[in-house]
């Protein structure tokens, strides 16, 4: 309808149609008319819709007028006050800064606001949810099987053993790889070395998760299939398709091996010098100063980093989305296709899904679910980090 | 102070370490410049010299803690016990374990009393069974005179002692890898002047046992505790000799300059 | 760490005896020393891994995504005949314009059995089955051309027509004659024509132009597939996101760092700005989804939605860094502003936020960085990728009208059934990256040329 209207302020801007041709026109004339000013019209246009386009038009035009008006008002009365407060003793300046400082609160209660959308929306759709789905058979039902035309089942359990089995996959993969990175890079490594190691390892973490998710699917999925697949090198068959859960968890993994190597790498420097020459001193090796001692002083900060990265894991959603697969299923095999709390968002939210029905509506759970694990791991995480900063402090 | 006591047994004893022509460098920066030093077994060696002077330095290279700098070349000969201490076939680590260190900030780790002065027995090997190993944590205790005040908590974490008690435990923690030589970099100048007199008593003690190389910037303590005194001033070491005849009638203008106050 | 030598803690043999020579290592030194070599072993082998990672990631993309920017043309010689497009012979634009592709369909056979009889080539595919060697847009270029031209017509024009994705991909090596044999879109006596043309230079790959300015194109044509349009609207994405980001980070930056009382409030965004850095990027689009375009009824799939559901997830990364900057200023700058009279906010406007600005600046475009990359929030925004078909005309369409985004155009194509848009895909993520390693290479830039050492 607003297209409608768009189109016919173009067409009476153009000069094709007259204010009074374009109430007269038939409807059905209206959609030609509109498709040759380059307005494409998705349907037949009703009389209702062109009465109502007609409407629009009128009061939008109406508002126009209304708001030139207010705002010359506006103007004028601020001139005058303007002029009115202007006197000698009046300090210009901590009025125009409590002003400022007005914005600069209210910049920063964005940050909440955002926050409170996230909640309000999560919440809001959560509830509606729960109102057309028994909430006990959401968190402890073991079938996933949505239908949009009824009778779906809408359990979490197999979406979550997905998400934490591939999450668990990717941390065996970035916790030995990046903690033993991070200690040859921060006890190790010439400076040199150093130098061009480090950012070489975080541009993995500055690669876009999309492109991971293209990796996983077109080159990890189709070599673990020749690997392990059947008639594979390995002469397995243990896998049946290049989306799964160890093609997703293993690069998930890649992805995750800068977060943990980066942020132990931080700690492992924030353990006191003091501590390491004590050890080394005392006639210890590098390794056993760095086993005895470097890595119990840091490993409350470490297992900070790794619960950071865990939170990382579980929200990610385009390598999943990609490489996973699509089945929800509780299987304890780690080369089936499985598929994850996000996966399932995503496709319950694309496409044109009516907001009403509780096979969209579930997302709003999941991501509920999601957002409550994340920000648990999160805060904790947080918390243990700072809180080992401060030891050193 | 003590001088008398130190004059009559400080002779005596044989030499324990050898340097000769000793040059470090830093990068670009010269902070060793030829030293030559013979150090006693059984005596307190004092190291003495403005800020900067190499002092530390140089105590480093003993132990050869200077490796772990990157950047930090030594030439010149150390001997100990007629080995040469930078020869390619000696092993840093074995080389510490012989010549304990004692740093500036007291630096227990953060584990318990006990797996502190454990530590470095375990890592050298020096007990057969827990019996032994407690034999000599306990003895490490006693000779770093903190038995009594810990032997009550030997679990409980190092680092909730206080400032002198933890440094005495960084010397028990020392003394437990039995060495020979004990160096230590100002160990009492993170200390309050309590603690201070504690530590230095302790040092006092440990000469029956160790060959003790110190590193101070206060001459008190130097005259205190020490029966040889070194002073080094820009890299050199200007003056050498008994602790007494530094202080009282030194040779060289620029130690008596420094000990007077007017350098440093 | 299975060899820490805590097992060896109690050894029956008792090390060598006081006194033992320096210059000897012992057993047990030799075995310790063997442990400190696997450790550090350990650690090279983890960073190596690391970076055999990044170097496979990156192999990947080059050698699947390069050919993405060549694409196989036919040189044809076409007869635009007079009867066919324009009877009346009179050149009305109108009437040229009522000819649809159907009826230059029969112009390129003809050109393209022309030009197997000229170059001798036996074959014995009808003349239908030639027009497979074409991309199916090949009639609709060359109408293009036509109605761009209509003085063309009644000569006969020399053209140069897309491949079809299979002959495309025969010449790039993707497509063998043996993975034809169960493709029906084109048999191996197309590649013999092919073959025959190559030789004679009739077809050739060049350097593709269409891909990088184009738009996305039908399940059907994925050479005729572009990433233009989504980058337009990934561009008009960050312009929201710059627009929205900058002002309101640094504002909140300064409140924070400058004028915050020490009180619950300050506490509550604190906490707040960090959670939010790492709440899942998915959460962030169900957000926009439901904020945006559920409660607000801003239109679906527009890079005004997406820029702001971006704006939302890009605000911590730039409050955080630009706090580190504003907190890298040191206090003497204030407290000498403040000495000569200025008020608080004067200080920190006229001193101390021009003396941060790189450092803004440089997280500023981080932040866009790591937007640009992002996917999933637009995915449920409806900003997928086969919504880019067409340029929006002018600023204000830019912002409101449907459109793509590089990554979520990407991601359309990976999930499309025929392989030769994985090569779109790859090639789109060369394409991105060169922008993410442009800006960071300003951002890195701007670091090193501005920094300070107080």
């Amino acid at each position: 309808m607003q297209r409608l209207a768009a189109g016919l302020d173009a067409a009476v801007a153009r000069g094709t149609l007259t204010n009074a041709a374009a109430r007269d026109l038939p409807p059905e004339a209206l959609r030609a008319q509109m498709a040759s000013q380059g307005v494409a019209l998705g349907s037949d246009v009703t009389p209702a819709t062109r009465d109502a386009a007609l409407h629009w038009r009128r009061i939008s035009g109406t508002g126009d007028l209304a708001r030139g008006i207010a705002v010359i008002g506006l103007a004028l009365a601020g001139a005058a006050w303007g002029i009115r407060r202007a006197r000698p003793d009046f300090r210009a300046r901590n009025a125009v800064e409590r002003a400022m400082r007005g914005v600069l609160i209210s910049a920063a209660l964005i940050a909440i606001l955002s926050t409170v959308g996230i909640v309000l929306a999560l919440v809001f759709n959560t509830i509606e949810f729960f109102r057309l789905y028994p909430a006990a058979e959401f968190f402890f039902g073991t079938t996933w099987s949505p239908s949009f035309g009824g009778g779906s089942e809408l359990g979490i359990l197999p979406l979550l053993w997905g998400t934490l089995y591939i999450s668990l996959i990717a941390l065996l993969v970035a916790v030995p790889i990046g903690l033993f990175a991070a200690v040859y890079l921060a006890e190790y490594a010439h400076r040199n070395v150093r130098a061009w190691a480090k950012p070489m390892l975080e541009m993995l973490a500055g690669i876009p998760t999309i492109v991971y998710g293209l990796f996983a699917l077109l080159t990890v999925g189709p070599l673990l299939v020749e690997a392990f697949g059947r008639g594979g090198w390995l002469g397995l068959g243990w896998m049946q398709g290049g989306t799964a859960v160890m093609t997703a968890g293993l690069v998930m993994g890649i992805m995750l091996i800068p977060f943990v190597s980066s942020l132990s790498d931080d700690i492992i420097n924030a353990v006191p010098q003091s501590l390491r020459d004590g050890s080394l001193g005392l006639g210890a090796t590098r390794s056993e100063t760095i086993r005895q001692v470097v890595l119990p002083a840091a490993l409350p900060g470490i297992v900070g980093a790794v619960l950071l990265a865990a939170s990382r894991a579980i929200g990610e959603t385009m390598i999943v989305v990609l490489g996973a697969g699509a089945a929800a299923r509780l299987s304890m095999n780690p080369f089936d296709a499985m598929t994850t709390v996000t996966a399932k968002i995503v496709s319950q939210l694309t496409g044109d899904a009516d907001f009403s029905s509780p096979e969209a509506l579930v997302a709003f759970a999941l991501g509920m679910t999601l957002f409550v694990i994340t920000l648990a791991l999160n805060v904790v995480a947080l918390w243990i980090v700072r809180r080992y900063r401060e030891q050193y402090e | 102070m003590n001088d008398m006591r130190t004059m009559d047994n400080a002779v005596l004893n044989e030499t324990k370490i050898t340097a000769r022509d000793v040059h470090v460098h830093y990068g670009t920066t010269h902070a060793i410049k030829g030293v030559d030093v013979d150090i006693a077994d059984r005596t307190v060696t004092a190291f003495i010299g403005p800020s900067g002077c190499g002092k530390s330095t140089f105590l480093r290279c003993l132990n050869r803690m200077n490796d772990t700098i990157p950047g930090a070349v030594v030439t010149g000969e150390i001997k100990i016990d007629e080995a040469d201490i930078y020869d390619p076939r000696v092993d840093p680590v074995q080389l510490r374990a012989k010549v304990g260190m004692v740093f500036q900030k007291p630096n227990p780790f953060p584990k318990s009393i006990y797996d502190n002065v454990a530590y470095g027995p375990k890592i050298h090997g020096l007990a057969r069974n827990k019996a032994e190993l407690d034999e000599i944590v306990e003895k490490a205790l006693r000779r770093g005179a903190i038995w009594d005040e810990v032997k009550d908590r030997l679990h409980a974490p190092g680092t909730g002692l206080s400032g002198g008690q933890q440094q005495r435990l960084c010397i028990a923690r020392a003394v437990a890898t039995e060495p020979e030589i004990l160096l230590m970099d100002e160990p009492c100048s993170a200390l309050d002047p309590i603690a201070t007199a504690q530590v230095e008593e302790l040092i006092d003690e440990l000469r029956q046992n160790f060959s003790v190389v110190i590193v101070t910037h206060s001459m008190q303590q130097a005259a205190r505790v020490s029966q040889r005194t070194a002073f080094f001033h820009l890299g050199n070491l200007v003056e050498y000799g008994e602790t007494g005849k530094i202080f009282t009638n030194p040779e060289d203008s620029r130690t008596e300059s420094y000990i007077s106050g007017r350098i440093g | 760490m299975t060899d820490i030598p805590q097992s060896g803690a109690f050894p029956a043999d008792r090390p060598a005896p006081k006194g033992g020579s320096l210059l000897v290592t012992d057993a047990r030194t030799k075995k310790r020393n063997r442990a400190e070599r696997r450790f550090k072993a350990y650690g090279i082998a983890a960073l190596g891994i690391g970076m055999l990672f990044l170097v496979a990631l990156l192999w990947a993309i080059l050698s699947n995504g390069l050919t993405a920017f060549t694409q196989s043309y036919v040189q044809l010689d076409v007869p635009l005949l007079e009867e066919k497009l324009d009877k009346d012979g009179d050149r009305d634009p109108a009437k040229i314009a009522k000819v649809s592709t159907f009826g230059y369909a029969p112009l390129i056979e003809q050109a393209l059995t022309d030009l197997v009889e000229r170059t001798g080539v036996e074959t014995e595919l009808a003349p239908k089955a030639l027009t497979k060697i074409l991309s199916s847009s090949a009639a609709a270029q060359l109408r293009d051309r036509v109605l761009a031209n209509p003085e063309l017509i009644g000569q006969t024009v020399s053209v140069e027509l897309l491949a079809s994705s299979r002959v495309d991909g025969y010449l790039k090596g993707r497509v063998s004659r043996a993975s034809l044999a169960r493709d029906k879109n084109l048999d191996a006596e197309h590649l013999d024509l092919i073959d025959a043309w190559r030789d004679a230079g009739l077809v050739e790959k060049r350097f593709n132009w269409d891909f990088i300015t184009g738009a996305d194109a039908s399940d059907s044509r994925p050479e005729q597939a572009g990433i233009g349009v989504a980058m337009l609207g990934s561009l008009f994405m960050m312009l929201v996101v710059l627009i929205l980001s900058l002002p309101i980070g640094v504002a909140a930056s300064i409140y924070l760092e400058e004028f915050a009382p020490q009180n619950r409030l300050t506490d509550l965004i604190e906490v707040n700005i960090s959670n939010l850095a790492a709440v899942p990027s998915i959460v962030f689009g169900i957000l926009g989804l439901a904020v945006f375009i559920q409660f607000m009824h801003l239109p679906q799939s527009a890079p005004l939605v997406g820029g702001l559901v971006l704006t939302l997830m890009t605000l911590p990364t730039i409050i955080i860094s630009t706090r580190a900057s504003l907190k890298s200023v040191p206090p003497s700058i204030r407290n000498a502003a403040l000495g000569v009279g200025a008020s608080k906010m004067q200080a920190v406007t006229h001193h101390v936020l021009p003396l941060a600005m790189p450092g803004i600046l440089t997280g500023t475009i981080l932040g866009l960085a790591q937007a640009l990359g992002e996917t999933a929030p637009l995915l449920l925004i409806g900003m997928v990728g086969y919504i880019a078909t067409n340029y929006p005309e002018g600023v204000a369409e830019g912002f409101l009208a449907p459109n793509s985004a590089m990554p979520a155009q990407i991601y359309e194509w990976a999930k499309r059934a025929d392989p030769a848009f994985y090569e779109r895909a790859w090639g789109g993520i060369i394409v991105l990256l060169v922008f993410l390693l442009a800006m960071n290479l300003i951002a890195v830039l701007l670091r090193r040329r501005f920094e300070r050492r107080w």
